[in-house]
């Protein structure tokens, strides 16, 4: 008797097992073989043979390597601004101006409802003008990523404020004397700095990964130049897609494993990072 | 505050530029001939193509999703298959466009492996056309950042539903089907509705992976605002590009209010 | 309609394994029809398990499990008519109070009507005839428990299986549902398994307490006789607080600083031994002017505790607790100088070498 019921509860674990390792199987073929493919590609030759020409003639492009420079720029370029832009305020806000909160909240959250294509149709005669009496250079761009990084960078950085007494902090900071430049430098940041890297390196594969907004504002940064080259050259285009993407997925990775460590980040903290609503997101 | 001034230029400037825009014609004269030119056939053909291929996205990618997000979360809580599916979904989910369409076209397109692996066995799939450059191919693409992004919406629904329910529900007389029928299915509904509105507004507002998979006709309603924005296809129509673009904001905005509406009452539950 | 009286329940030589640990070592248990037997132990020591295999959530690697006369060993859990009460959290969240207490009746394919009509009976019989239509969001802790306990109790079970279902609760509440529950299984009577770590919730609610160590059933009783007569040191550990004394065994008494104090079990051989005495066997007096000897020493804490105090006295080479009534215990306050008396109740010792039966 003990041994027939022993099994049914076996076969639900075994049914499970062998459920749960075919979904994993599936899905890593789904998700591996176009990575896999991109590799494979940008290394063959014409006669079917294994080359690295694709990957050793990316220099030979300065098209190209202006747009990979221009984009590193870019992504340097935004993740400050968004930080001078975003901690301060949120920490001002946190302390002095609670009742703001939910305002602050819902403009940062709005760019998510706010599909890019239709942020350039908006942004396209400021830009117009912009190029006609300020600048043309592509660095401009920068001002339109930081709205688009703007609610991936405010769930981190909340997720990281939540985490912290940011009032108690500050007032003890406070009464010992320090000034409100020294209670954010010195205090806030240093006790929010894996939220504040999260966000950085949200924004630097945000950034990396822009198409809708450079390609239709007429900028040659990264991606569209990808889109450019690879009507010429295949190989070498899917070669440089390839090291994007290994560069991203390293910052992503980094976020991943940042966002695991335990250390004083409350788990809530870390799971809201880069979840929900990604409308708008470049792609 | 420079915040709100920041965000007052770059966020709230063009949305009334877009606003006020769509009403007025080429000699900046009011006009509501651009929400007329809506019904041009190209545009009304574009929005339903858009959401026949965003509703079946959202569909297929949430409930694939949600089976794998559903394997994960039976599995231990803190191993390492767990850690290295969120972390892989994380970055999938944010998978840029361009990219995408390359590792489709470089896996599955005519001069992919895939393809050529498969037509040397005898299957060839563009026996009847290449699709890839197609709709059809647009949803194969679509589902490679969907799936993800319902394994990282869905999981915490899952992590909400307490083993004590199942074992709750086994002691008091019901066997595996009545609990899902009765217990996990009725608490999940409205996270999963949730995500698949999610979905949807993701693979609605996506623009980068069909322009660079697809340079023949503009088969997505983003396509079409760029369309009439640049000069490039001759048809510099700034205002219908704006009214074009209000027409995708109602229809994202609404999904989002309904998801939001939906995640209310999954918090409350879960 | 089931028959409302209990069931005799009977665990036979249970045995559960998880990997390399032994949950359950050979566990035999029979609970007469309308009995509560609460099990208590350390976390780890196996009640839960024990509970659990009852169910029929888990199963046994060896043994048998028979209720009212039938083997349900091979049963499912789903098939052995078991109301269960969890430690916390097992409301169905989206359903109200008297759509979960009917849930066990609709998997029973009672009509509509009459399960809505069941569940606000027993909702009545819980005391929250009022709560019928609240989510349990909207109720305390107390309240979902009473209502888990009326879901449980709805199908007309043969057994009831509490799992620690008041751990969750705070301090007043946890007092008040344990009688509550203790009555409401008194008007069904149901037998009744009870699983906790609280030696005080066990010994309030059950007909008979075990105290469990390691897989294994250290101690089965009438609560009283546990408490007084605890079976080994573990459970005069376990149950109560209890002094360590160095004594030495003399032929079946032990003697303890100058006073001889009976053995519970007298056939021990002589030699040094530890002896387990209770707080409340020890007495305190400070009267005059107080000669040196082996048991006169000083009060250095007193813990008010309501009607009793507990009086931590150092006698220089060990301390020793002695619980007494408040109004005693006051003419005692720290720093004074006291001579104590031991009871001559019967006591457990153990051997300083050699102790297979302690931890």
């Amino acid at each position: 008797m003990a041994v027939a019921a022993r099994s049914i509860h076996q076969t639900r674990r075994i049914k499970l097992q062998v459920f749960r390792y075919v979904v994993f199987a599936l899905a890593a073929i789904f998700f591996l073989v176009p990575l896999g493919a991109m590799i494979e590609f940008s290394t063959r030759a014409n006669n079917g043979s294994r080359t690295l020409e694709y990957w050793q003639s990316i220099p030979k492009y300065p098209d190209l390597t202006d747009a990979i420079f221009a984009s590193l720029q870019l992504a340097l370029i935004t993740s400050i601004a968004m930080l001078v832009l975003l901690v301060p305020t949120m920490v001002w806000v946190r302390l002095k101006l609670p009742r703001l909160s939910r305002i602050v909240e819902f403009i940062c959250l709005l760019p998510l409802t706010i599909p890019a294509i239709v942020l350039v149709v908006g942004l396209f005669p400021m830009y117009l003008w912009l190029n006609t009496n300020l600048s043309d250079s592509i660095l401009t761009l920068a001002f339109a990523y930081v709205v688009l990084v703007l609610p991936y960078c405010y769930r981190a950085i909340d997720a990281g404020l939540g985490a912290i007494d940011v009032k108690t902090l500050s007032e003890a900071a406070r009464s010992l004397g320090a000034n409100w430049f020294d209670v954010i430098w010195r205090v806030i940041v240093p006790n929010i700095s894996n939220a504040i890297l999260n966000a950085t390196l949200l924004s630097v594969a945000l950034v990396l990964g822009e198409y809708t907004i450079a390609n239709n504002l007429l900028y040659n940064n990264l991606q569209v130049e990808l889109v450019h080259l690879g009507r010429d050259n295949a190989g070498v285009s899917v070669a440089v897609a390839v090291a994007s993407l290994l560069f991203a997925f390293v910052l992503l990775v980094a976020i991943a494993f940042i966002g695991g460590r335990p250390r004083r980040v409350r788990p809530e903290a870390v799971t809201t990072v880069g979840i929900g609503p990604t409308a708008g997101s470049p792609r | 505050m420079p915040f709100l001034a920041y965000v007052g230029f770059f966020l709230v400037l063009p949305s009334v530029i877009i606003g006020i825009g769509a009403f007025l014609n080429a000699d900046n004269a009011f006009t509501l001939d651009n929400f007329r030119n809506l019904s041009r056939s190209y545009v009304f053909k574009a929005t339903i193509d858009t959401t026949v291929i965003s509703a079946i996205t959202a569909l297929l990618g949430a409930s694939l999703g949600a089976i794998l997000a559903y394997a994960i979360v039976t599995g231990s809580p803190n191993g390492l298959l767990r850690r290295l599916t969120v972390s892989a979904s994380g970055v999938l989910a944010q998978f840029g466009g361009v990219t995408l369409a390359f590792a489709f076209i470089a896996s599955i397109g005519s001069a992919g492996f895939v393809y050529l692996f498969a037509k040397a066995h005898g299957f060839d799939y563009y026996a009847h056309g290449i699709w890839l450059f197609d709709i059809p191919g647009l949803d194969l693409v679509y589902l490679y950042f969907q799936i993800p992004l319902m394994v990282l919406v869905f999981l915490p629904a899952l992590d909400g539903i307490k083993p004590q329910w199942r074992e709750a529900a086994e002691s008091l007389g019901g066997n595996t089907w009545h609990y899902w029928r009765h217990v996990a299915g009725p608490l999940l509904f409205p996270a999963f509705l949730g995500a698949v509105l999610l979905l949807f507004a993701n693979a609605f507002s996506a623009y980068a992976t069909a322009n660079a998979l697809i340079n023949q006709g503009q088969p997505v309603l983003a396509q079409q605002i760029a369309g009439a924005m640049s000069s490039e296809v001759g048809a510099f129509e700034p205002g219908f590009a704006k009214a074009i673009a209000i027409e995708m904001i109602i229809i994202v905005t609404l999904v989002t209010i309904l998801y939001s509406l939906l995640q209310r009452r999954t918090a409350r539950w879960l | 309609m089931m028959e409302r009286s209990g069931v005799e329940v009977r665990l036979e030589n249970l045995v559960r394994r998880y990997g390399t640990v032994t949950a359950l070592d050979g566990l035999s248990l029979t609970l007469a029809p309308g009995e509560l037997v609460a099990l208590l132990g350390p976390s780890g020591c196996g009640k839960t398990t024990a509970l659990r295999l009852l169910a029929g959530l888990e199963e046994a690697d060896e043994g048998r499990i028979v209720i009212g006369g039938e083997d349900v060993t091979g049963l499912p859990a789903n098939r052995r008519n078991i109301g269960m009460v969890f430690q916390a959290y097992s409301l169905f969240p989206h359903m109200v109070a008297w759509e979960n207490v009917a849930f066990g009746l609709q998997m029973r394919r009672v009509n509509a009507a009459e399960r809505k009509k069941r569940a606000l009976d027993m909702l009545e019989l819980v005391g929250l005839g009022r709560f019928a239509n609240r989510y349990a969001n909207q109720m305390s802790g107390g309240q979902q428990q009473r209502v888990a306990l009326a879901r449980a109790l709805a199908i007309q079970p043969q057994v009831l299986l509490l799992d620690e279902p008041l751990s969750a609760l705070d301090a007043k509440v946890r007092s008040r549902l344990r009688d509550e529950i203790r009555r409401v299984q008194l008007e069904v009577g149901t037998t009744t398994l009870f699983v906790t770590h609280d030696q005080e919730e066990a010994l309030a609610i059950a007909d008979r307490v075990g105290v469990m160590q390691a897989g294994k059933l250290e101690q089965l009783g009438p609560p009283t006789l546990v408490y007084s007569r605890p079976a080994t040191p573990f459970v005069a550990d376990f149950v109560g607080l209890t002094n360590r004394m160095s004594g030495t065994v003399r032929a079946g008494a032990v003697e303890v600083r100058g006073t001889s104090i009976p053995l519970v079990h007298p056939d021990v051989p002589d030699g040094p031994a530890i002896a387990l005495i209770r707080p409340e066997a020890v007495t305190l007096a400070s009267d005059g002017e107080m000669e040196e000897g082996p048991l006169v020493g000083t009060v250095i804490a007193v813990a008010f505790l309501g009607a009793v105090s507990r009086v931590t006295v150092d006698l220089g080479d060990t301390t020793v607790l002695a619980q007494l009534p408040t109004s005693a215990a006051s003419q005692h306050p720290a720093g004074t100088k006291v001579r104590l008396a031991l009871r001559t109740d019967p006591v457990l010792i153990q051997r300083e070498e050699a102790v297979p039966a302690a931890s």
